[in-house]
């Protein structure tokens, strides 16, 4: 083997083992920052460990919604069959009622209340966040045109 | 009337795009020379016949949308009489029927644009006008059969049911647009390609050249816009989300940008020629992979109009059809293509390689973040629903292309076949001494001081150092040599917006009551209450809040939150006051009772530079494209060598 071959076998070595670092990277960091979704029956069920980032969908429970001090508020996100209390410390979005979908990111203290660091902005009137429309669907209440 | 126009214009389109088709790969295949000449002839013709009659058609959709002609269901469900005229325009493509028909027009733009330049040989041109063809005939087949904009609405209402709102913005009027010159502009390079497989010719990558330069400018501006509009409209104070509609477009950049690289050796010497084919595939498919992603509803977001299941499937056999069909034509002709060219490890080729390497290495890793949570959704028939966050794409993504970026100034100082190394090294010098002062200035002013924010800042400098020495270098010669510094150099200008808005941001969230003051960074707010204030087809709480310096106020800044009645929606709209260097970046929140609101307030860095790096890239792109129009246009130039 001449000195320019062995020079392109080590190059071609170092690209299969830069593809190889790159894979493993790519399949370790998605399993450590994967967010799943709950609704607040899959968090009674799965007894998610408090910390554990996740995100959490349902409806706001009516006459759940209680403004602290500051920015702080606290409501409480039901999928008709169990309910999450939420604790959240920002600007709620536009379209944030009681009764409407909606869709939080964050973890479960020690409490079992769940620190939202961000609210999904619902965009729209008509639009209702499809993994909120699946957790009512499995919860069996979902209907058709209308909550 | 005008709807029957429309319907027609688009009938003659279909009929032009399959002469088109049938004529393009006829010439192809076809014995003789004379052949081969009759067959390009009736396929260019067919080329520009089809673009004049999409443009027919799309102009049809847009009188209709200007008239507000609401027998057109299209224009009644997406349009409303009380908006300004710039919105009833881009409306036209806020929806989904209008902005597939969009999406043809630029379709045929660039197989006129093919047929116009005739770059190449005669048998190429007319096998990448066959296959430009068949892709159009292919979505115009889509359009008429599943998203038709002209279907008639009887009795036509009397007021249409409005744009979403969010879309009501100029940046976002132009972004559609733009991102689909791009996008689609991929489709040349696709059809350039695949013509190069049918015929086995050479020379498609200085053919396909202008066009990859065009998409690779559009996409730029488009991402850029895009990014530009997420930050000022929803009111978050980010850039970039890694939201997957984000994520759909920046995946044919990633691919783009490779492709101008590695096309640059194959046209050089001959290098990668099979690679880049491979990229011309790769990167029209991930155009229509996106696509697919934000026009079948899978995703939830404002980009996602259609959710009708017959759409997605349709969509989801073209793209099978085309990346297949282009896979296939790849396995099958490829290994017929002479070996390329060979180099030493050290060289200019070496440096386009690694270039290649870590462009697809990123796009590979965006790719994953991107499909993973869809495909475990679709195989556990929706009950596992994951997302994948920023956390995901700062761990991959960011280091990948850091390393890319530490490496980009060797590229153009190592000469093709085989470079100096150290002589390299010697040269770029300056450009570390720079990289270094970069480094030393942001410890001693940022804080909090980072390690990530001291070596990105060092990058920035090291690349704009080199920029600037590979300017010096090449003073005098024509204006397209400084395409690769000033692109270069882009980068660095947008590294520097993006590590200093992403780690040294301030930020508040107050609620505040009239009277009372809040702080953000160096700059301390009044709030001096609400007003109530009527636009055209909104209404408008402004908050005032007052810019003090001691007691004197310097400036008043209004961020709105808006109410469209005819949609029924809420929107944000952002105040930002720029220095250049930094931007002050109000968003009105919530009410929450006795006059009180909440406000959030940012303070970011150097935020403009962001998109200010994207336009310098762009502006290096059209440099190079301006010197290869003007070669073909056969302006004498003192140096032949194209310098990229």
């Amino acid at each position: 083997m001449n000195a320019k071959k062995r020079r392109r076998l080590y190059f071609a070595a170092a690209l299969v083992a830069a593809g190889g670092v790159l894979a493993t990277a790519i399949v370790y960091e998605l399993g450590n920052n994967v967010l799943y979704f709950y609704s607040p029956s899959d968090v009674a069920a799965k007894h998610v460990n408090p910390g554990i980032a996740f995100r959490i969908g349902g409806l706001v429970e009516k006459a759940s919604v209680h403004h602290g001090t500051g920015a702080d508020v606290q409501f409480v996100v039901t999928d008709g069959a169990r309910t999450v209390p939420v604790d959240y410390n920002g600007v709620l979005p536009a379209l944030f009622r009681e009764g409407q979908g909606v869709v939080a990111t964050g973890a479960l203290d020690a409490s079992g209340t769940f620190n939202a660091t961000e609210i999904l902005a619902k965009h729209d009137e008509k639009y209702m966040p499809p993994e909120v429309v699946a957790a009512l669907k499995r919860s069996g209440r979902w209907k058709e045109g209308g909550q | 009337m005008l709807g029957e126009l429309g319907q027609l214009a688009l009938c003659f389109a279909l009929a032009l795009s399959l002469a088109m088709t049938g004529a393009g790969l006829i010439g192809a295949r076809a014995g003789t020379s004379i052949h081969v000449e009759l067959a390009r002839r009736i396929a260019s013709a067919s080329a520009m016949g089809l673009f004049v009659f999409v443009a027919l058609a799309f102009g049809t959709l847009v009188t209709a949308f200007v008239t507000s002609d609401f027998s057109i269901a299209d224009v009644a469900n997406n349009s409303h009489t009380l908006k300004p005229l710039i919105y009833k325009i881009s409306g036209v493509w806020g929806n989904h029927e209008g902005s597939m028909l969009l999406w043809v027009l630029v379709l045929s733009l660039y197989a006129g644009a093919v047929a116009f330049l005739q770059r190449g040989g005669k048998r190429l041109t007319s096998a990448a006008l066959g296959v430009q063809g068949l892709l159009a005939a292919a979505f115009l087949l889509f359009i008429l059969f599943t998203s038709n904009p002209f279907l008639r609405l009887d009795p036509a209402p009397f007021e249409g049911a409005g744009l979403n709102p969010l879309l009501q913005d100029p940046g976002l009027a132009m972004h559609p647009p733009m991102l689909y010159v791009g996008y689609v502009g991929l489709s040349a390079s696709f059809s350039y390609a695949a013509a190069a497989l049918l015929v086995g010719e050479d020379g498609w990558a200085r053919a396909a050249r202008p066009f990859m330069l065009i998409a690779w400018m559009a996409l730029t501006c488009g991402i850029a816009l895009g990014s530009w509009w997420a930050y000022y409209e929803l009111g978050w104070g980010g850039f970039w989300f890694w939201d997957p509609v984000e994520n759909a477009s920046l995946m044919p950049w990633l691919v783009a940008t490779a492709l101008l690289h590695s096309a640059l050796a194959t046209e050089r010497s001959g290098a990668f020629r099979t690679w880049t084919l491979l990229l011309a595939i790769g990167g029209f498919s991930l155009s229509l992979i996106g696509t697919f992603l934000v026009r079948s509803g899978v995703l939830s977001s404002v980009h996602a109009f259609a959710s009708d299941p017959t759409r997605g499937f349709f969509i989801m056999v073209l793209i099978v059809c085309a990346i297949g069909g282009a896979l296939g034509l790849f396995a099958w002709r490829a290994p017929t293509l002479q070996g390329g060219a060979t180099f030493d490890t050290v060289s200019r080729e070496s440096a386009l390689l690694l270039n290649n390497v870590f462009l697809v290495g990123s796009t590979a890793a965006v790719f994953v973040g991107t499909l993973y949570p869809l495909a475990l959704d679709a195989l556990t028939h929706g009950q596992q629903k994951i997302s994948v966050g920023p956390p995901y794409y700062a761990l991959t993504f960011a280091p990948i292309f850091f390393v890319l970026l530490l490496l980009v100034p060797f590229g153009p100082q190592l000469g093709w076949r085989r470079g100096d190394l150290k002589a390299s090294i010697r040269a770029l010098t300056p450009a570390l001494g720079l990289a270094v002062i970069a480094a030393l200035v942001v410890l001693a002013v940022a804080s909090p001081r980072t390690l990530t924010g001291t070596l990105a800042f060092a990058v920035a400098g090291w690349l704009i150092g080199a920029s600037i020495l590979d300017i010096l270098k090449r003073r005098g010669a024509r204006a397209s040599a400084f395409a690769a510094a000033l692109a270069h150099a882009g980068l660095g200008v947008t590294l520097l917006g993006v590590s200093a808005t992403s780690l040294w941001r301030a930020e508040a969230l107050d609620v505040v009551a009239p009277g009372q003051t809040m702080t953000v960074g160096p700059y301390t707010l009044r709030f001096d209450g609400v007003e109530r204030v009527q636009g055209p087809n909104f209404q408008a709480t402004e908050a005032h809040l007052a810019l003090m310096d001691h007691s004197r106020v310097v400036s008043v800044l209004k961020p709105e939150s808006r109410v469209y009645p005819a949609e029924g929606q809420e929107v944000a709209d952002t105040a930002i006051r720029t220095t250049g260097l930094s931007d002050l970046y109000l968003a009105l929140g919530d009410y929450r009772g006795q006059g009180r609101w909440t406000v959030r307030a940012y303070v970011s860095p150097l935020a403009p530079f962001i998109w200010l790096g994207a336009l310098v890239m762009a502006l290096g792109g059209a440099l190079s494209l301006w010197g290869r129009l003007r070669l073909k246009l056969g302006v004498p130039s003192p140096v032949i060598m194209p310098a990229e």
